[in-house]
């Protein structure tokens, strides 16, 4: 029976067409009374009963999915192209990933959360995962599920994790997201590039250089003096700056712009106008370049994730992907040291929340629990990959023990970040930062390449504002 | 009789509006319909934001009023350069291509070949085309290698950071992406022309430029016209290109931002009001554009003036009437 008869095909499309709509209509009465339980705050008691066969997670790379294959124990099998995972009870994990700049993460996301209530079971959202930029968007709606009254995690699950990350997603006192990674940021050097213009590679030493923004402006003369730069870009050092500002960005509908911001302009152009930076953006191919072997740059501003997760990789001769092992000898591996760096910052990290609609409670329940609570996980991700995870006490035995990091020539990287992870104040996050963010950096791009004088950067910044986010109306600049 | 009169009741005519009836009922569900309500909502506040939608409220003509106040000249004017780069290039080179392909003398070999060549880049999508000069032309790409090792420059060039680099850039896109197709339908009229007036110029000691620019390009004006306002329209909605080659930012100080990425960037922020006012405005230019095209395609060409012509009229409808008066 190869060939369908045209009728019979057909019948069967038909049918199908009407089992997604009773399916449809049925997954809507089933969210509203979730929704509505969970207003009860019972759901987690009464939803083992039926669980769905797939579990929908949406995110805007494969960070936290290569994390989930290799260290959630009930992983069975990965799909060869990664889109799916197959858990040991043949519960299906659907992988949708979808960039994250410009908003595209944000906007596929809103439009899927908003048709959530019409979708099939199976194809509701269960997981989506949320960045410090935009974290407050989502944990201050309907649709992230409270971790403890919905999901089921207890206070006991949640101890161990560093309260800045309980706080910035906890709205009214319920906690909407939960995450693995703790954040800090540190200032990456090249040991090679120190030794030749500090005459020392020492993080400690090289720390004392480096300890405020005159200091730094001073070894960057320096190294420009020796042929490198002491910067990649425009945007790297932004997000020291932006951490320190002194109010959140919006205030009702007005967006204030901080002095500290008006720093980082004329820090930058300086840089510009003096060499001192390669006039890379983040993200571009040049950013990525000088990152490696190839690379003349000092330094780079990276938190956590950047070092195992970008920075590595791009310091390589030959990528992992081309089967080649990250190892001392391959590129510049081993040639990279951190140190505090002039101000205390952080940048990114991820949120996992559990969708309102979800038919996988249990499942969000014990993926949650095994991976953001669970300590000898949390302990075992940061030593196989360098990632610093959300367990003061695991993260606090790695940083008093010898642990050492290859990539970073033998240093204790752990031991800076958890020193640094108990200063991040995230008071001052807003909805709107990634947004700004982006339309910041874009505007004063073109001032630090000599296209437009600062008035007109200014002018571009509210103008690709006022078309982002049509609500805010006034952009205060400091006097 | 009565039976008869009942099947010569029968109306056929029904069964041509089932006929034709799919068209018009796709046309009000994908077009007539989004076109109302598009021009409906221009007279909105509706957006989004964050999660909550705002509206629809009325607000009138104000969408309208802060779009010409602010942004829509630029990006206008922007469309336009960034169409005149690409199109003045690409008709000389079609008609010169044209004019050569279809010279019965000079014999061109592997015609073939050539024609099917320059249509190829038509063939790629637009936004691969672009992410490949992306590539290309990036601050440590390629071309910038190539333009270091050869001595022409001493520190690599950033085109995309420059006005007239990206701007350039687009041009050079657009204007490979579609000579080849202007090229097969300047030829397509150019075989047109009747042979004869050729051999008959010859014999009268025209010169091959005398016979192109007095023969040729007169007889193939209305393709011309034809080809020009397509490629404007095309033109005015020129979108794919610049927004992969500038990333989603439109160039330095948002030169190359064209009237369509700008109309993105209000969808981004689900903005339906703004957008609605840039769709109707870009509606009623490609509109007018149309008429414009129609009538220049539908105007016979007698090479009458138009006195000529009204006196012949006068004199055929004389010539009716007394025709009839004698039957």
């Amino acid at each position: 029976m190869k060939k369908i008869s045209r009728r019979n095909f057909l019948l069967a499309s038909g049918a199908v067409t009407i089992g997604a709509a009773l399916a449809a209509c049925g997954g809507s009465s089933a969210s509203t009374s979730t929704a509505s339980s969970a207003a009860a705050s019972s759901a987690a008691s009464e939803a083992p009963a039926a669980q769905g066969k797939v579990l929908n997670i949406w995110c805007w790379n494969d960070e936290f999915q290569s994390r989930f294959n290799a260290y959630y124990p009930e992983v069975s099998e990965v799909a060869e192209d990664k889109s799916t995972t197959t858990l040991k009870d043949g519960t299906v994990v659907k992988w949708t990933i979808n960039p994250n700049e410009n908003n595209n993460y944000q906007n596929k996301l809103d439009e899927a959360l908003l048709s959530q209530d019409s979708a099939a079971d199976d194809d509701k959202i269960d997981i989506f995962l949320i960045e410090a930029d935009y974290a407050l968007k989502y944990v201050d709606s309907d649709y992230a599920l409270d971790v403890k009254a919905d999901i089921g995690l207890t206070d006991d699950d949640l101890s161990g994790q560093y309260q800045y990350t309980k706080d910035i997603v906890t709205v009214d006192g319920s906690q909407r997201g939960t995450t693995w990674q703790a954040t800090p940021g540190l200032f990456a050097y090249r040991r090679s590039i120190a030794k030749d213009v500090l005459g020392t590679d020492d993080p400690t030493e090289v720390q004392s250089y480096l300890s405020d923004w005159d200091k730094f402006n001073d070894v960057a003369a320096q190294a420009y003096a020796k042929g490198y730069k002491m910067l990649s870009g425009f945007d790297d050092s932004f997000r020291t700056f932006s951490n320190n500002i002194s109010a959140p960005w919006v205030d009702g509908t007005t967006i204030n712009v901080d002095p500290n911001m008006m720093k980082w302009v004329d820090q930058t152009k300086e840089y510009t106008d003096k060499g001192y930076n390669n006039k890379s953006s983040l993200w571009d191919s040049q950013w990525a370049a000088d990152q490696g072997p190839t690379g003349k740059v000092f330094g780079f501003f990276y938190s956590t994730w950047g070092i195992n997760f970008t920075l590595l990789g791009n310091s390589l001769e030959t990528p992992v992907a081309d089967g080649e092992t990250p190892q001392v000898g391959n590129g510049i591996y081993g040639d990279y040291a951190v140190c505090e760096g002039p101000q205390p910052y952080y940048w990114g990290g991820t949120w996992i929340c559990g969708a309102a609609g979800s038919d996988n409670i249990e499942l969000i329940r014990d993926i949650m629990q095994k991976l953001t609570c669970d300590e000898a996980i949390m302990k075992q991700i940061t030593l196989d990959t360098q990632d610093y995870t959300n367990n003061e006490k695991a993260m606090n035995e790695i940083a008093n023990s010898d642990y050492s990091s290859d990539f970073l020539g033998g240093q204790n990287h752990i031991a800076l970040f958890a020193e640094a992870a108990g200063k991040i104040d995230m008071s001052n996050a807003g909805p709107y930062d990634q947004g700004i963010t982006e339309s910041f950096q874009a505007a004063f791009k073109d001032y630090f390449t000599g296209n437009v004088d600062e008035d007109t950067a200014k002018a571009n910044f509210q103008t690709a504002i006022q078309e982002k986010y049509p609500e805010l109306t006034d952009v205060v600049w400091p006097a | 009789m009565g039976e008869k009169k009942k099947k010569g009741s029968i109306s056929y005519a029904k069964w041509g509006y089932i006929f034709i009836a799919p068209f018009f009922i796709i046309f009000a569900v994908f077009q007539l319909i989004p076109l109302v309500s598009t021009i409906y909502y221009s007279f909105f506040e509706y957006y989004r934001s964050g999660l909550k939608v705002i509206g629809p409220n009325f607000v009138g003509l104000k969408n309208y009023i802060t779009l010409f106040a602010t942004d829509l000249p630029k990006y206008f004017g922007n469309t336009l350069i960034l169409w005149i780069i690409g199109f003045i290039p690409q008709i000389a080179v079609s008609l010169l291509l044209a004019a050569w392909f279809t010279d019965l003398r000079l014999k061109l070999k592997g015609q073939t070949f050539f024609k099917t060549v320059i249509y190829m880049p038509n063939l790629i999508m637009a936004s691969a085309f672009a992410m490949l000069f992306f590539a290309l032309f990036s601050d440590n790409g390629p071309v910038n290698s190539v333009l270091l090792s050869m001595g022409i420059l001493d520190e690599p060039f950033s085109f995309m950071n420059s006005v007239w680099g990206n701007r350039g850039l687009v041009g050079l896109m657009n204007f490979l992406m579609w000579f080849g197709n202007t090229t097969i339908m300047l030829m397509a009229a150019i075989m047109g022309v009747d042979p004869t007036l050729y051999e008959a110029a010859e014999l009268d000691g025209c010169t091959p430029n005398q016979m192109f620019w007095k023969i040729t390009i007169p007889l193939i004006r209305p393709i011309l016209i034809y080809v020009m306002i397509t490629s404007m329209i095309g033109g005015l909605q020129m979108f794919d290109v610049p927004q992969i080659l500038t990333n989603g930012k439109g160039g330095p100080n948002r030169t190359s931002t064209t009237m369509i990425m700008y109309l993105n960037n209000h969808l981004f922020s689900k903005n339906y009001g703004m957008a609605g006012a840039v769709s109707v405005v870009l509606f009623l230019v490609c509109a007018v554009l149309c008429v414009v095209v129609y009538f220049s395609l539908t105007k016979e060409d007698d090479g009458l003036t138009r006195a000529q012509r009204k006196e012949l009229k006068a004199a055929r409808k004389a010539a009716a009437k007394a025709a009839k008066g004698g039957n």
